[in-house]
């Protein structure tokens, strides 16, 4: 520690610190607009000079370090003096455009210039004028406002991965650009418009719609991925007008991404299931709440007297909350149904986990992360931040992927193999290490196996950079991994690679609230959405699914639902993915409702609704509740989601989750050779990823990537005897369709790579699919 | 002493050239490898390599020979280099900064395009002490021949061995590399030109860290000017005293002024330092047109305007040139006669800043533009009594509140002009029209 002296008062500081973060600390005010905490120090915009003894300059606070018996003046004449010329020329070219200005309000450079300005200029020249470019459908731009602070280009690099902004030109023409014709393409880019501490970058969804002082704040949790990253919404006139984050450093730091931004663009689309709607006589009918639950109570009595209450599914989406999730089991429960689940991609898995293994903020200082099967900048866009982090810092990642998808961070090795590979990849590192370490036993379900695999170079360096001393090793099975076949046999060997070196195992499971579902005891092992509908229902009750999209495990959910008796759908939006439903309840969107998610960390968090439901919808835990009173179940009578809550989780905060389902024996991977098959890889894009997601404008009206083209790497196309001008047959909702084929290099050999809402159809006369090898 | 043996022959005669930097230029085919090799080339480095004279003893020498860095700061170079930490492990650049981009500086070109060698010489001596393994030399934008020439130098240089692996067989490991700029000012500054070098928009860096601990690709990296590292193989050679007694009192050597302007024999001038204006002035042969001297800018624009009177009896060395309130620069000497208007000469020299701006600080690229509209509005005869305090004050507020010395150096000339020829500027803003008659923009 050592002494200096703010404002004349002594204080203690760390060594190191510059004197922004100290006056930051102690609550002394220095303006400044480059500065950030987050981003690296600039040093550009000289609002921060302040004045410290023996110095004859001012310095600029947020570059200077604090010294031993430093004496810095804050609010000297001196300081004063600097800050007033710097202010004096920020504005000189600043239009006076306030009025008229999106960020009139909530604008640094105003509020600093209301505090530190003059009242007059003194400028009468000219004012320099900035074309405006076009960054994209999320970013509006008003150039000649910038004051080149470069806080986007930082982000961009430092955050986002990739310099997709820059300030292009010298002295006064500088001016911030993307590269000719090309727009911000970052899953990260909103953020950007928060930083800019003027009207130059602002939503272009939200511009003009409302002005700051007329929003009301009110937080709430996203539910898009499984991080729970901190929202604030802005309400005008009961909508939501705009999002943005809510500082949390253990979730979201102060970002959110552009999913979790802008998805709120959908919550009143047309599509909104406004009142419940019955299907009599083929025709949809709006109908009372009351003769809604009427029909349902009748049809439901009637099927389970016919088929027994096992023959009704119960099948949510993974961003239920707690309470939703804990009345629709009790519901299933009260009915005597045992076939409830929520894990709607997985295809084989057995498997509840979606525990990432340790906290958010942990992964930053982790050594070495090998992530297997994941997508990350598509499937967790800010997680994928924490470990472009932890590269920063001078941690080495090892991809093992379908999909050499640019991650824009260092990766040190990667494994490109279809996803039917991952385990033998795994055992070989295995392998090495056993080697290595000559370990005779490593474990009895997988000893025999071991001795059949031999490692290659790339195994044997991963098992080099894991075996390194002192190194924190991670390993996650990111989605894509999970929703395999074989994810129960990935998880048992992630575990016992991670344990071998006392590492980290976890999941980067997507599933917004699936920590919380596998606390409440639901995807119980044996019965997961894949093997309930194969079991021909009678009624399938789906809830916030939109079910040919959402429900990936299964190849041809609308045959299920044509098959089954009677089809009821809790959904806040109603589509042609409905057709095959025989009632619609409108349920309200994550907004609209209280509840309690618990993140891929294990944090809970509570929230309300942050707006009133829509027209007739009304929150799922509701229409449960109801609909437990009508089906005549006894303790169906809870009045708030304070109250459900309270019945689930503990009074103090030790919880006990449920432990994770270990397979008996690894029984799925395939050491055979897979040259002569072809794999399959899907991609859920980010702005794909749920109902709300796929309505939001704005978020689709960026180029989209992986959306209708089948990218196949040239070799294997050789092999398929394909070019890139033939068509590849996928289908979607049982209708055949014929994509592009698009070379793509990325991807594995003997790998088709296809977004996630088309299923395989695999006809084509050269493809054999690799026979199951049971060991 | 090292160059006991070494004949020292200092020119009796103060009035003339010394050339030392430029010491081929007079000689037939200047540049080239073997009129180097005549006059005794070369011959440093190998005596150096052969005898292994320690680092600490070359860095002792040019510390007596009191040289000063010759782009401009003038920090002495020899404690400049005991700042690199030529113990530490890893790539350590050494960097020659040819990047002379302010109007009337013209000295490193002449030095490449004459004399590349003793540059080369100098660089791989600079190398051997501070260890580092990569040079480069950063070539001003604007001059593609010379940046051609000394590819060229470089090439013969490595065909004789004294650049490459095993320099002299002595197991010293060296190599020096042309990097052409694109002419941006900006780029003379070290920071912004090691930007540049790495690829990227030339934009001073904030200081500290200091290029030696952190420069290029962040390794320690030492960047020097043109003259300085040309200055080296004649220190080792006749010795730091003899350089120092070449020059004045804490102003050793030699220095090339760049005169240009008014006088009939514009050009590069080395001499030692010391010798008075007048005899410099009567070198570059005097005042053309039999006029009156007006004033100069001793050493680029960069520094003070000085009016005649008081640069008359003053003398061209680091204190003669500070005492009449300038200072030595780059040795750019602009000398202007009475037919020189200085309402349109600042407006000229702030339209330079202005342009030249990098944009990055607040201060420099607002206020540079502010400056010269100020004053083109005062040349296009709007000019306002109330502009000349307002100039004042805004590039008093320029100057020492950005990242480099380029929003010091805008203030500069504003501040000097109006100071010493307020009058001047008074009348322009009166009468809209210049107080000297029909001059030139």
């Amino acid at each position: 520690m050592i002494k200096i002296k703010i404002n004349g008062k002594s204080i203690e500081v760390e060594p190191k610190t510059t004197i922004i973060q100290v006056a930051d600390k102690v609550g002394i005010d220095i303006p400044r607009f480059c500065y950030h905490k987050k981003l690296t120090v600039a040093a550009n915009c000289r609002m921060c000079l302040v004045e410290v003894k023996n110095f004859p300059k001012p310095l600029p606070a947020c570059a200077t370090q604090v010294m031993e018996g430093m004496e810095i003046s804050t609010k000297s004449k001196f300081t004063k003096e600097a800050q007033q010329s710097v202010m004096e020329f920020l504005l000189i070219n600043h239009p006076l455009d306030c009025p008229i200005c999106d960020q009139g309000g909530e604008c640094d450079l105003q509020d600093t210039a209301m505090a530190y300005g003059a009242s007059g200029t003194r400028y009468t020249e000219e004012k320099r004028v900035v074309f405006n470019k076009n960054i994209g459908p999320l970013i509006s731009t008003d150039l000649t406002r910038c004051i080149q602070c470069t806080r986007c280009v930082r982000f961009l690099k430092e955050v986002g991965g990739v310099m997709e902004l820059g300030l292009v030109g010298r002295g006064e023409h500088a001016e911030i650009s993307a590269y000719v014709d090309k727009s911000v393409e970052s899953e990260l880019s909103g953020n950007i418009i928060d930083l800019c501490p003027v009207g130059a970058l602002t939503s272009k969804p939200f511009r003009y719609s409302a002005r700051t002082w007329e929003l009301i704040r009110r937080y709430t949790i996203s539910p898009h991925d499984s991080l729970g990253s901190n929202l604030e919404t802005h309400i005008k006139n009961n909508i939501v007008m705009r999002v943005l984050p809510k500082e949390n450093e253990k979730i979201n730091e102060c970002w959110i991404s552009d999913r979790d931004r802008y998805s709120y663009e959908g919550l009143n689309h047309e599509d909104r299931l406004t009142h419940p709607m019955l299907k009599k006589n083929n025709k949809w009918i709006k109908v009372e709440w009351e003769e809604a639950f009427e029909f349902i109570t009748q049809k439901l009595n009637k099927i389970t007297q016919s088929y027994g209450a096992d023959s009704v599914a119960f099948i949510m989406s993974p961003q239920s909350t707690l309470e939703e999730g804990f009345l629709f089991n009790k519901l299933a429960k009260s009915m005597g149904s045992s076939n409830i689940d929520y894990r709607i991609s997985q295809k084989g898995s057995e498997l509840n986990g979606s525990w990432l293994g340790c906290q958010v903020n942990d992964i930053e200082t982790l050594d070495l992360a090998v992530i297997i099967g994941a997508n990350l900048r598509q499937e967790q866009p800010l997680l994928a931040h924490r470990f472009r982090k932890m590269t920063s810092h001078g941690g080495s990642i090892v991809l093992i992927n379908g999909l050499d998808d640019e991650l824009l961070m260092p990766i040190k090795e990667r494994v490109i193999c279809s996803p039917t590979e991952y385990s033998i990849e795994i055992l070989k590192i295995i392998k090495s290490i056993q080697t290595h370490k000559k370990i005779k036993s490593i474990d009895k379900s997988i000893d025999s196996i071991l001795k059949k695999i031999t490692t290659d170079s790339n195994s044997q360096k991963i098992s080099q950079l894991i075996l390194e001393k002192n190194v924190r090793v991670g390993i996650f099975l990111g989605q894509g991994a999970l929703d395999l076949e074989c994810a129960n046999d990935l998880y048992y060997l992630s575990n016992i690679l991670s344990s071998l070196v006392d590492g980290i195992c976890g999941s980067l499971s997507n599933y917004a609230n699936g920590v919380g579902l596998d606390y409440l005891g639901i995807g119980a092992p044996g019965i997961n959405t894949k093997n309930i509908l194969k079991k021909n229902m009678a009624a399938i009750i789906t809830m916030n699914i939109e079910p040919d999209i959402d429900i990936t495990s299964d190849t041809n959910i609308q045959s299920h639902l044509k098959a089954s008796k009677f089809n009821i759908g809790i959904t806040p939006y109603a589509s042609k993915s409905f057709d095959a439903y025989d009632c619609l309840l409108p349920m309200s969107t994550f907004t609209e409702s209280s509840g309690t998610y618990i993140n891929i960390s294990r944090q809970v968090q509570s929230v309300k609704a942050v707006v009133s439901s829509l027209a007739e919808s009304r929150p799922a835990w509701k229409i449960l509740r109801v609909l437990g009173n009508y089906l005549g179940y006894d303790d169906f009578n809870y009045d708030s989601t304070e109250e459900i809550v309270g019945e689930i989780l503990p009074s103090n905060t030790l919880m006990t989750y449920p432990e994770i389902n270990k397979p008996e024996k690894i029984n799925t991977i395939n050491i055979r050779s897979t040259t002569n098959s072809l794999q399959s890889y899907t991609i859920v894009r980010h702005e794909d990823s749920d109902m709300i997601v796929r309505r939001a404008r704005a978020l689709h009206a960026r180029d989209a990537k992986f959306s209708d083209v089948v990218n196949i790497h040239p070799t294997t196309l050789k092999r398929l005897k394909l070019t890139d001008k033939n068509l590849f047959e996928v289908e979607r909702n049982g209708v055949k369709i014929k994509l592009p084929i698009h070379s793509d290099l990325r991807v594995a050999l003997n790998t088709v790579c296809y977004h996630s809402k088309y299923k395989p159809s695999f006809k084509l006369p050269l493809i054999k699919v690799a026979d199951k090898a049971t060991l | 002493m090292i160059t006991d043996t070494a004949e020292l022959r200092i020119n009796p005669v103060i009035k003339k050239e010394f050339p030392l930097c430029l010491r081929t230029k007079f000689i037939n085919n200047p540049a080239s490898i073997e009129t180097y090799l005549s006059i005794g080339g070369y011959e440093q480095i190998k005596r150096v390599l052969k005898n292994k004279i320690t680092p600490e003893a070359l860095i002792e020498e040019i510390k007596i020979s009191g040289l000063r860095g010759r782009g401009g700061a003038g920090f002495p170079t020899g404690l400049k280099w005991s700042f690199m930490p030529r113990a530490s492990q890893g790539d350590k650049y050494i960097v020659c900064n040819s990047d002379e981009g302010e109007p009337g500086t013209f000295k490193d070109r002449d030095i490449i395009k004459y004399n590349p060698h003793q540059l080369i010489e100098g660089m791989i001596i600079a190398a051997y002490i501070m260890g580092a393994k990569t040079g480069y030399n950063y070539i001003h934008g604007e001059i593609w021949g010379e940046y051609c020439s000394f590819e060229e130098a470089i090439k013969e240089a490595r065909a004789a061995g004294f650049l490459g692996s095993n320099i002299c067989k002595s197991n010293f490991n060296f190599d020096l590399h042309a990097v052409h700029g694109y002419g941006a000012y900006i780029c003379g500054e070290e920071t912004a030109l090691i930007e540049s070098i790495e690829g990227k928009k030339g934009q001073p860096r904030f200081k500290p860290p200091f290029p030696a601990t952190f420069g290029i690709y962040g390794k320690p990296t030492n960047v020097n000017n043109t003259e300085t590292y040309a200055t080296i193989p004649w220190i080792l050679e006749y010795g730091g005293q003899a350089f120092s007694d070449l020059g004045v009192k804490n102003s050793g050597g030699t220095k090339i002024f760049s005169v240009s302007g008014h006088v009939n024999k514009p050009g590069n001038y080395e001499i030692q330092m010391g010798m008075p204006f007048k005899d410099l002035l009567d070198l570059a042969g005097g005042v053309w047109n039999d006029r009156k001297l007006k004033a100069v800018i001793p050493g680029g624009p960069s520094t003070a305007l000085v009016p005649a009177k008081n640069i008359l009896n003053a003398t061209m060395d680091y204190e003669g040139l500070t005492a009449i309130g300038s200072s030595l620069g780059a040795g750019s000497l602009i000398v202007m006669d009475d037919s020189t208007c200085m309402v349109k000469t600042l407006k000229r020299l702030s339209y330079f800043f202005y342009e030249e701006s990098c944009g990055q600080c607040t201060p420099c690229r607002e206020g540079t533009g502010w400056v010269y509209r100020i004053i083109k509005r005062i040349v296009d005869g709007n000019g306002k009594p109330e502009d000349l305090r307002l100039l004042t004050d805004v590039s008093k507020k320029i100057s020492g509140r950005t990242i480099c010395a380029l929003g010091d150096a805008a203030a500069v000339p504003v501040l000097s002009f109006i100071n010493h020829f307020e009058k001047e500027f008074e009348y322009y803003i009166r009468h809209g029209r210049s107080m000297i008659g029909n001059t030139h923009d």
